[in-house]
């Protein structure tokens, strides 16, 4: 990589830290080049909010992707319909006998109103799915951001012209109303209207429209940083060294972009996650029995839940906030790793 | 300052064009039929034959766009259900009704509702982050940035429900969240309008706390600010002359694109609460495939950003001399 931060890397680490302890002299001595990797997590190891909102990130998505082993361990599955397997734990209105939702040694987190699904397994296979979902759209997001930004950026003149105006046109749109509009188009382009839709082509549908309007932030972002790059000496260099705008881009421009790609998208990420639910609340998005993060929203402002049992809204609604915080806060502790300079 | 707008304003027009041309293809160009799902079960290909004759999805689809345009801005009176005067949006499928008098009928809903939220979010919101910043490094700062962080969090589709059910089903300290005319009761209005107010600018005021505070705390590092520190000038003059001015234009632009969104249908709010509001419009011509109506609202709300998005521009110029529109 010919990054001018290496070369700035292994001297200014010690100033930019800002924390001179033991260590530091330890580091003047040995002159040793870092890459900005490395001194990125040596920072971010240094921060204890990073540190915790990270872990407490790797802890939803290990749940997400352990969920069938977890729920095979606790004997259920989120599809039991638990009213009539076990009518004896419901009233006749569908609510749970026992307080709090029906909380127990044999249901952790309790039954759901109605069709009495088991709450715990049902959350965990809802994060499972909601996890999925967004982190397709992110993948997808990231790819065409990469694509179109630096094209946009390092190739300049008509090419950036045509992307800048697309974006314009895009950022007009109104998000959630196009989403909530465009969910049923999507759905009909693979099966005919009065066919039941499989659940798929449903999270298709969902990755797809939210990419369609995901993307332009990022884009923007690389397009300005790439911009700026291409000015610089190393590219010049490389320019005159015969290189083609194809390995420019690849060994000189991607590698710099890295930092507001990453920092990017530990932001756009838990923005996915609650788009999604939100479709899935109002019903557009994953609907019963596909057990999802947004759709027990969804059941959580039926009246029958609103009346008789709110135990039931706060697994759902407690875990996406611990979810969201910690992940902002992720956002914030990379950004502060990669660029120690921006104050909070 | 007019040429700008003038220009903006052409802008604007050019995209909505466009975005009417996408989504018409998107939602009448795609095998998703409304005659299906309006004749019902006695249904065979000669009913489904009149009833696309009668909506004139018989006809291609650039055929249909334009007297779709045309309609739009010379009126029409070739509808069964009557006359239709420019801006003229068509039938709704499912109530029969003009999609502009359901807009224009709607609308009072979401502009309260927007508006409400609107002075409670600026309110509070911008207050706590200027304490904050004022009283950096303290308690009451870390009680409000955290705060804020947590509430960040939260979401209307979890706060709502579950301030409905503490309020309304639980305690019924309050009635069901309702729109009524200001005009007739504004003290109904106010109170029915109560709750989703607080709940959307509850979501909304911890975004405007961390910029505010993060915008002031920047400004008050500013070279001119410490000047007129130096030079004697009283800390508060200093921060509501000098700092409060230079942290407007992001606040500003934040603003503008809270309030542009939020004027097109604060869709989920409006859903949670059952205000019948734009939003609520939206999601129900979802259900209905009712194609007219949700065109007609999906414009209306990109206008509405477009709108505020001239606007915002041209503020820059007021709130900073230094900034030449252009």
């Amino acid at each position: 990589m010919t990054s001018p931060i290496d070369i700035e890397g292994g001297g200014t680490s010690v100033v930019v830290d800002g924390e001179a302890g033991p260590s530091a002299k330890a580091e003047t001595v040995q002159l040793e080049g870092r890459s900005p990797g490395r001194l990125m997590w040596m920072r971010f190891k240094r921060d204890r909010t990073g540190v915790i909102s990270a872990c407490v990130v790797i802890f939803f998505f290990a749940i997400g992707l352990l969920a069938p082993l977890i729920s095979k361990l606790y004997g259920k599955d989120p599809y039991t319909v638990y009213a009539d397997e076990r009518p004896e734990l419901f009233d006749s209105a569908g609510v749970p006998v026992q307080p709090n939702g029906g909380i127990s040694g044999e249901f952790w987190f309790g039954l759901e109103p109605g069709n009495g699904y088991d709450v715990f397994t049902k959350l965990l296979f809802g994060i499972r799915t909601s996890l999925m979902i967004s982190l397709a759209v992110t993948v997808t997001v990231v790819l065409t951001g990469i694509l179109l930004g630096v094209a946009a950026g390092y190739l300049g003149g008509r090419t950036d012209f045509a992307i800048g105006r697309v974006i314009d046109f895009l950022l007009a749109f109104p998000a959630q109303l196009f989403f909530i509009a465009s969910m049923p188009v999507v759905v009909s382009l693979f099966v005919s209207p009065r066919d039941e839709t499989p659940t798929y082509v449903r999270v298709l549908a969902l990755i797809i429209v939210q990419w369609f309007l995901g993307w332009m932030s990022l884009a923007r972002i690389l397009r300005g940083t790439s911009l700026a790059l291409r000015e610089r000496e190393f590219i010049e260099a490389a320019r005159v060294s015969g290189a083609s705008s194809w390995r420019i881009i690849r060994k000189e421009i991607l590698p710099n972009v890295v930092t507001p790609l990453l920092v990017q998208a530990t932001y756009l990420l838990p923005s996915f996650v609650t788009a999604e639910a939100g479709l899935s609340f109002l019903g557009v998005g994953i609907v019963e029995p596909t057990p999802d993060w947004g759709q027990m929203f969804s059941k959580a402002s039926t009246e029958l839940v609103m009346q008789n049992d709110i135990t039931y809204m706060f697994f759902p609604g407690i875990s996406m906030i611990i979810f969201i915080v910690a992940f902002n806060l992720l956002g914030d502790s990379v950004r502060d790793a990669f660029d120690p300079k921006t104050a909070r | 300052m007019l040429r700008f707008l003038v220009r903006r304003t052409l802008g604007a027009v050019v995209i909505l064009f466009l975005l009417s041309m996408v989504t018409f293809v998107l939602f009448f160009g795609v095998p998703r039929d409304p005659a299906l799902l309006m004749c019902g079960k006695t249904c065979n290909a000669d009913a489904i034959a009149n009833i696309h004759h009668v909506l004139g999805l018989d006809k291609s689809i650039p055929e249909q766009y334009l007297i779709f345009l045309h309609n739009l801005v010379m009126g029409s009176d070739s509808f069964a259900q009557g006359p239709c005067p420019a801006p003229c949006f068509g039938y709704s499928y499912h109530s029969n009704e003009p999609v502009w008098d359901t807009l224009i009928d709607r609308l009072p809903t979401t502009v309260s509702l927007t508006i409400g939220s609107a002075v409670f979010f600026l309110v509070i919101g911008i207050g706590a982050g200027l304490v904050a910043a004022w009283r950096r490094g303290t308690v009451v700062d870390k009680v409000a940035t955290a705060g804020a962080m947590v509430i960040s969090g939260m979401q209307i589709y979890f706060l709502g429900p579950l301030a409905l059910a503490l309020l309304v089903y639980q305690t019924h300290w309050f009635d069901k969240p309702a729109y009524n005319d200001f005009t007739a009761n504004p003290l109904t209005w106010f109170s029915g309008l109560l709750i989703p107010w607080v709940i959307l600018s509850t979501i909304f005021a911890a975004q405007y706390t961390r910029m505010a505070r993060s915008s002031m705390i920047e400004q008050l590092q500013e070279d001119h600010v410490r000047t007129a520190r130096a030079k004697g000038m009283s800390r508060r003059y200093v921060f509501f002359r000098y700092a409060w001015r230079g942290s407007l234009i992001p606040i500003v632009t934040i603003f503008g694109i809270d309030l542009g969104s939020l004027l097109g249908g604060a869709i989920i709010t409006e859903w949670t609460f059952g205000l019948p509001g734009l939003g609520q419009l939206s999601v129900q011509s979802v259900f209905f495939s009712d194609l007219p109506l949700l065109l007609g609202v999906m414009l209306f709300a990109a206008a509405m950003i477009l709108l505020f998005n001239i606007i915002v521009d041209a503020a820059y110029a007021f709130i900073d001399p230094r900034v030449r529109l252009s």
